[in-house]
């Protein structure tokens, strides 16, 4: 597979590790009434749908930069490639 | 129709005529007591077992494609009880012995070999993991042999010892481990379900399931409604995806394997061997093929399918213990999807919704489960409690902290 | 021996003549040769011996499909089972032997299976040696194994190298061809990228073996002076032996380029082959087609072949199986076959066409209707029984018979990501769906369009409307006139009645095994391959599969779309595992990684340990010492009696800066490092998400905004890439940046009692190093040798005054000579992992066996340092009851009560008087030693609620290396528990 990484253009997906849903951007708050079923949710169910998948892609042999790729499990086909710092942000990481 | 050696003869003798099929393509009936997800081994066993042993009747098994199409039609053939935990090796052990009896079970020859297998290791850390986990399998009443590079040279002299980047420093070996023919034991299941009445229902894909008030009460389907008083998933990489239908997420993800098969070869490996310090396991079917598999591409998939870098990965592998084998053809590689599960370790249990089953979350090992698979979860669905060898494959365990992790990897599917 | 079967022209170089042997005896061959084609010139019809029942086959096809004559190439270590002998380039001195046959080809013992060959139809074996069970293992499987199998190998390394590449291009073009050909030119002049690659030696293809004229000159000069033009393209790569192996995602094609394989040997420092994997923009598949068999009794006597192989044989490489011949056919085209090679002067004794209407295409005679029912001839044909339209029965007598059934498009790539080809009923065959891998397009015959001048039109629209697609100008197309014969075909599969059909030729397939398939269910297309083995030999089908699937659909009264097809999956043909693998074998399979002290330490003879990528001195043998314990020992002692070196740069180090360094490694560890003063150092345990200890190491204040972490040897990589998860993707605003510098810094342990002594020596004497100046657990950026940087770090794994010391990595080696240099007046000793792991144990220090990534915080006995006032990584989970329970394992230390006994790792606890079974399992030994310091084994391990139970005895259990017998638990801390030394 190819990766276009944001700022480093095309790059073999072999320079990648992966490690999965980009939802693990969301790690709930630890102070939460609930927070143990909130983090048993969040660090083991997932999704796992059969096409578009938002997941999260490290550049290991390159920049280090985390990223969040999505791409279609069933045909692997990458529609976007984002910076997962940018997405943490974008999506309310505050701290 | 019993099979034999006798018959094989009278049938030769007299055209073939007196064969008949092997299993009923049977239409789907408005309802069942027990309707079975999934036409592979784990659910043909299921059925199998449900019938024969817990003598439960009005049972269908759906099969969205054709029977044993899916994991059980391509794997690497491996049966092991090898396990560290005491979570798993007493499932696996049980399953084990129900493979060394399987034939005569099934009156059908699914080749089970004993032809034992060798995990070699290459570090003092790794002998000392590889000793605590024969002790643990001895200790559930497993076999286990820890041996000597010098014994393990015996039996496979031609492994690379004089210019190894990861020298061996012995290996773990299950004597009763070994393959069997992946194909044979769905057809010999099914066959084995079709006489104890089980309706076999291919091309018959579910599209939904019907709950009322938390409760189950049947599947649609592609060939429509079929009613159930428990419906039970066993679809392995699909596991999402049919129970996404009934509104659950599951801690499974699936991962994209593949496996390799060789030209055949006039015999080569004795017995099934693991290469420690890369990602290569092979063994040689009784038609000659090398069988060859390692690690998983790695990233979620559903296309049965995977990239060249794994495959690179894998005949590495090969070479650094078989350096003979360069000259060696590889024929074809195909993919399947691994349902991976957040600690690597399968899921048998009930779910929330009143009536419905699952299971699930083989990873890759699901093959070598399949009897026992079937055995632990007709009887959960015949008696609603866990059969005393699977008690700790429940969905709750991560909740509470009692995971089964062999490999140590944590809540990282793609690294079990 | 003569070639008597040599006709006249043809492509080989009769100039250059070439011996080689074939089952030890000597035959005369040319230059532009292949092992088939040079037997068949030579009067050797008889080439192998099929799978199952060990028919005598000769050679099928001209191709890499070749089913039949499969060889064992070459002799001694580069053996290569299964080799083509229709794709083995002939080369002076070529060795081949026959293989799957005992004792010879024409006397084959295993022939008797045929005789019994209605005893072992398909799917036999799964009805009986069920009894006695042990007889599977004992008896029948290991006949079983022997019987199977094809080609066997040397059992000695693979005595070539292979390489590997990567290639880029705009458009690869797949197969040379007429389409290819064609596709490649308008590409090349259009000034695309182009590689062009095509699995033959001689591109051209098909206008290699025809006799037809392209424009005014024969197809092969046409194709030879395209060749010619391509190649002298700038932006052209023509690509010849190299086959096209697997499409793969995002236009990623793997390619293996035969560089020496019809050389007798590699030239020196050449590869064998090379994999190459060639990134396109675009791919265009002109593949071809492939022609297809009949099925009739008795078609696989050697002598029975493709007549589109016959021709080949005839056109290019001027051979013939025989000099009378017949054809079969159900098209046209079987009967430019029978012109061509009655051209050349073979007796043409007739053509066999099972359509009423026939055409006459020659002086020899046309058999309209007419279909055959038997053949003769054991090891080659000699003649054949015809069944004419008017119902009469005719023996013809010939030593060769070509077979057309047909055309297939050559679809395979095209299902490489899962594509499902589509039937076509005017041709009678499959073709390309509509789903194709990303970037490809289908030209040519693979594309279902058969006359040459279509073909050719086909390649360069195709490659036109891809040079508009990248932006390319794109050139007139100025196409040659040639061949342009309509299809014209009748589907016709098998002959009624007939049994012994074969349809897979290697794996014995025959249409009575399909007919028993249906009897017995195994009806879908996927049962009917697994049941039967049909389409499952070395070709994956390419020559049985469609006879196959049609008789399925006849028995079944479906079409035979709707039976489906099975799916062709990589590689298009087989490809040496070599190749894949490339030069990463032997000592080479993975990168060696060395420490700074390396070079010194293998002066000093030292032993050295694989720890992950790195090789580490394992321990320094002396003179006189004859067994590893004695060195191991020693470096021990001497480290604890005075001092000792060790070389520790393979820990990971990762710098931490920015304002946020303090919070963000209070994220990190699970305990807390926001009030760690600077000029400190703080042990940090890190945990995974899920609560579980990740891996455990030292961070060191530098500033109040820069930190410097260690990491295991191990976890080096993975901790790093955790780190910059927490930091990109969970706390993204915080100022803080990471940089691994592992490599950056050589770094020294200097242990013992003596070791501030020894330091003093070395670092320069304006930092004061004394207790008092720099205690333990103190850092700082220091200088050496006369104003040197360096770090130092008070920190001990040993349990002794300790310290660890930094210098760039590239000062190492003169660092470790300087230590040593220094420490002469003190006896230092340098030691390494074995007394590393040693002093680790004596101490009770946690190491790898410990972090086995199953234990926590609690089980490590650190519990109380998982800070309940802040937020880190795995504290939320690592309160779940299950990692809680009252008889959690508990990190403790083991001696035998009998000193002489072993404490081995991997042993099992029980409690004294209760059964030995893994349902009373309390523990087991995750690292053990021999303790010079205290005269016998210890072991550190995990006992249920071990902490309350220092003094039991408990029994240890390994029934796998036979120990049994009694340890106590005692507190992990062996040596100086109190901790006096290490902060002396």
């Amino acid at each position: 597979m190819i990766i276009h990484h944001p700022i480093l253009g095309p790059r073999d997906s072999a320079e990648f590790t992966y490690l999965g849903d980009a939802n693990l951007i969301h790690r709930p708050d630890w102070q939460a009434e609930d927070a143990l079923a909130q983090f048993t949710d969040y660090g083991y169910q997932r999704k796992n749908p059969a096409g578009v998948h938002r997941e999260l892609w490290f550049h290991e042999q390159g920049d280090r930069s985390w990223l969040v790729v999505t791409r279609n499990t069933v045909t692997h086909e990458i529609t976007k490639v984002e910076l997962a710092r940018d997405v943490a942000r974008a999506e309310g990481r505050d701290t | 129709m019993r099979y034999s050696g006798l018959r094989v003869i009278k049938e030769a003798l007299t055209g073939h005529r007196g064969w008949g099929p092997a299993w009923r393509d049977a239409d789907p009936k408005p309802d069942y007591d027990y309707v079975i997800i999934g036409g592979g081994g784990h659910g043909l066993a299921t059925a199998y077992y449900l019938a024969k042993k817990y003598g439960k009747s009005r049972i269908a098994v759906l099969e969205k494609g054709w029977i044993g199409g899916g994991n059980v039609g391509r794997n690497t053939t491996i049966i092991r009880s090898n396990y560290l935990l005491d979570g798993n090796e007493p499932f696996y052990e049980l399953s084990l012995q129900l493979w060394e009896n399987l034939e005569q079970e099934l009156n059908y020859n699914a080749m089970v070999s004993q032809r034992g297998i060798l995990n070699l290791f290459h570090t003092d850390a790794q002998r000392d993991a590889f000793i605590r986990r024969g002790n643990a399998m001895m200790l559930n009443g497993a076999d286990a042999d820890l041996m000597s590079t010098e014994r393990i040279l015996e039996k496979y002299p031609f492994l690379n010892v004089h210019n190894a980047r990861f020298p061996i420093k012995g290996g773990l070996a299950q004597h009763r481990g070994g393959t069997v023919r992946h194909d044979a034991v769905a057809w010999g299941y099914a066959r084995g379900a079709d006489q104890h009445g089980v309706d076999i229902i291919q091309n018959c894909e579910v599209t939904g399931f019907r709950i009322e008030h938390g409760k189950v009460l049947g599947v649609e389907t592609s060939r429509g409604y079929i009613g159930a008083k428990k419906v039970a998933s066993c679809v392995a990489g699909s596991s999402s995806r049919v129970m996404e239908k009934a509104g659950m997420r599951l801690p499974i993800e699936s991962h994209v394997l593949q496996a390799f098969v060789s030209e055949g070869l006039k015999p080569v490996l004795p017995g099934v061997i693991t290469f420690g310090a890369g990602h290569f396991y092979c063994s040689q079917s009784d038609k000659g093929g090398l069988v060859f598999g390692g690690d998983l591409d790695g990233y979620n998939s559903y296309a049965q399918r995977g990239n060249l870098p794994v495959v690179e990965d894998v005949c590495e592998g090969g070479m650094a213990i078989f350096p003979m084998l360069g000259r060696v053809r590889l024929l074809r590689m195909w993919g399947g999807i691994m349902d991976m599960s957040m600690d690597g370790s399968p899921i048998i249990d009930q779910t929330h919704i009143e009536g419905l089953y699952f299971n699930g979350g083989w990873c890759y090992g699901g093959f070598k489960a399949t009897p026992a698979s079937g055995l632990v979860y007709a009887h959960l669905l015949a008696t609603d409690t866990p059969h005393p060898t699977a008690t700790a494959y429940r969905f709750d365990r991560f909740e509470r902290g009692l995971m089964i992790d062999e490999k140590g990897m944590g809540n990282q599917p793609n690294l079990h | 021996m003569t070639q008597v079967n040599r006709l006249s022209g043809g492509l080989i170089d009769r100039n250059a003549p070439l011996s080689f042997r074939f089952d030890g005896k000597t035959y005369q061959g040319h230059k532009g040769d292949t092992l088939a084609s040079a037997l068949l010139a030579n009067g050797v019809r008889l080439m192998g011996r099929s799978f199952k029942y060990h028919r005598p086959r000769g050679v099928m096809t001209a191709g890499s499909e070749e089913p039949n004559a499969l060889v064992e190439l070459r002799s001694g270590a580069a053996q290569e089972p299964n080799t083509r002998a229709t794709t083995a380039e002939l080369f002076d001195g070529l060795e081949a032997n026959s293989q799957n046959r005992w004792p010879s080809l024409a006397w084959d013992a295993l022939a008797i299976n045929d005789t019994f060959s209605n005893f072992l139809t398909a799917g036999f074996y799964y009805k009986t040696f069920m009894w006695p069970r042990a007889f599977w293992e004992k008896l029948y499987e290991p006949i079983i194994r022997k019987a199977a199998g094809l080609g066997s190998i040397s059992f000695e390394p693979d005595p070539d190298q292979y390489d590997k590449g990567f290639r880029h291009c705009d458009l690869l073009i797949i197969g040379a061809g007429p389409t290819g050909l064609a596709a490649a030119l308008t590409a090349g002049r259009a000034g695309l990228d182009v590689i062009l690659a095509d699995e033959d030696f001689a591109l051209g293809g098909r206008l290699n073996a025809e006799q037809f004229d392209v424009g005014d000159q024969s197809g092969a000069h046409w194709a030879a002076n395209t060749v010619a033009e391509l190649a002298s393209l700038p932006n052209v790569r023509v690509m010849a032996r190299t086959s096209i192996l697997g499409a793969f995602d995002h236009g990623i094609y793997g390619a293996v380029e035969r560089v020496s394989d019809h050389l007798a040997r590699p030239e020196a420092g050449k590869p064998r082959q090379i994999l190459w994997r060639i990134y396109t923009k675009r791919a265009l598949l002109c593949a071809g087609a492939m022609e297809r068999p009949i099925g009739f009794e008795n078609n696989d006597r050697p002598g029975i072949m493709l007549a589109s192989a016959m021709r080949a044989y005839a056109n290019r490489w001027a051979a013939t199986p025989a000099q009378e011949i017949a054809v079969f056919t159900n098209n046209d085209d079987g009967h430019r076959t029978a012109a061509d090679l009655a051209a050349k002067g073979v007796t043409v004794a007739a053509v066999i066409d099972t359509r009423e209407n026939a055409p006459k295409t020659g002086s020899y005679e046309v058999l309209a209707g007419a279909e055959i029912t038997g053949t003769q001839g054991r090891l080659g044909l000699r003649s054949v029984d015809v069944k004419m339209a008017n119902g009469q029965t005719r023996r013809i007598a010939c030593g060769a018979l070509g077979v057309s059934g047909g055309w297939n498009p050559n679809v395979h790539l095209t299902c490489h990501q899962r594509g499902k080809p589509e039937w076509r009923e005017d041709i009678a065959g499959f073709v390309p769906g509509a789903v194709l891998p990303q970037g490809m397009s289908v030209a040519g015959a693979a594309q279902g369009i058969f006359p040459t001048a279509a073909c050719m039109m086909s390649g360069a629209e195709a490659a036109t409307d891809i040079c508009a697609d990248l932006g390319a100008p794109t050139p007139a197309i100025d196409l040659p006139s040639t061949e342009d014969a309509p299809v014209n075909i009748t589907p016709f599969w098998h002959v009624q009645g007939a049994k012994r059909a074969w349809l897979d030729q290697q794996n014995d397939v025959t249409a009575k095994d399909v007919k028993l398939a249906h009897q017995e269910n195994f009806v879908s297309v996927e049962h009917l391959k697994r049941y039967t083995t049909l389409g499952m030999a070395t070709d994956q089908g390419k020559t049985s599969n469609i006879p196959g699937l049609a008789i399925m659909a006849e028995l079944s009264g479906k079409q035979i779309p709707q039976v489906g097809t099975t799916i062709f999956r990589p590689p298009y043909t087989p490809t040496a595992i070599g190749a894949l693998a490339g030069r990463s074998r032997d000592e080479d399979f993975r990168p060696t990684r060395k420490t700074p002290s390396h070079v010194w330490a293998e002066e000093q003879g030292a032993q050295f340990v694989e720890v992950g990528m790195w090789l580490r001195a394992q321990y320094f043998p002396r003179p006189g010492e004859t067994h590893w314990r004695q060195s191991v020992d020693r470096e021990v002692l001497q480290t604890r009696n005075s001092v000792g070196i060790c070389d520790v740069t393979t820990l990971g180090k990762i710098d931490v800066q920015g304002a946020d360094a303090a919070a963000f490694l209070n994220k990190i560890y699970a305990n807390g490092f926001a009030k760690l003063p600077v000029g400190k150092v703080r042990y940090g345990l890190m945990l995974r998400e899920d609560g579980i200890a990740m891996d455990d190491g030292t961070a060191a204040r530098f500033a109040e905004d820069h930190f410097v972490v260690t990491t295991t040897t191990a976890n080096a990589v993975p901790v790093y890439r955790h780190m910059e998860f927490v930091r990109q993707c969970l706390f993204p605003n915080m100022d803080v940046q990471l940089i691994s510098t592992t490599e950056a810094w050589a770094q020294f342990s200097v242990a013992g009692p003596n070791a501030r002594k020894l330091l003093q020596k070395v670092v320069d004497a304006e930092h004061d190093i004394s207790n008092e100046a720099f205690p333990y657990m103190a850092c700082g950026q220091i200088t050496v040798a006369n104003g040197l940087r360096a770090r130092l770090f008070r920190i001990s794994f040993s349990g002794e005054l300790a310290y660890e010391i930094a210098v760039p990595t590239r000062y190492g080696d003169a660092m470790i000579r300087k230590l040593v240099e220094a420490g002469k007046e003190f006896d230092a000793v340098v030691y390494g992992t074995e007394a590393l792991g040693v002093m680790r144990i004596e101490k009770g220090h946690a190491a790898g066996n410990e972090l086995n990534g199953t234990t926590t915080a609690l089980n490590l006995g650190m519990g109380r340092m998982v800070s309940k006032k802040k937020d880190s990584i795995g504290s939320t989970l690592s309160e779940r009851d299950g990692l809680n329970t009252e008889d959690a394992l508990k990190l403790v230390g083991f001696k035998p009560v009998d000193t002489e006994h072993p404490v081995p790792a991997g042993a099992h606890l029980m409690t004294k008087g209760d059964p030995v079974n893994a349902a009373h399992d309390q523990g087991y030994i995750t690292s053990a030693c021999y303790s010079p310091n205290l005269g016998c084994h210890i072991g550190i391990g995990y006992l249920k609620s071990g902490d309350t139970r220092l003094g039991e005895v408990v029994r240890l259990v390994s029934p796998l290396t036979g120990l049994d017998h009694d340890v106590e638990v005692v507190s992990a801390h062996f040596v100086d528990p109190e901790g006096e030394r290490l902060r002396a």
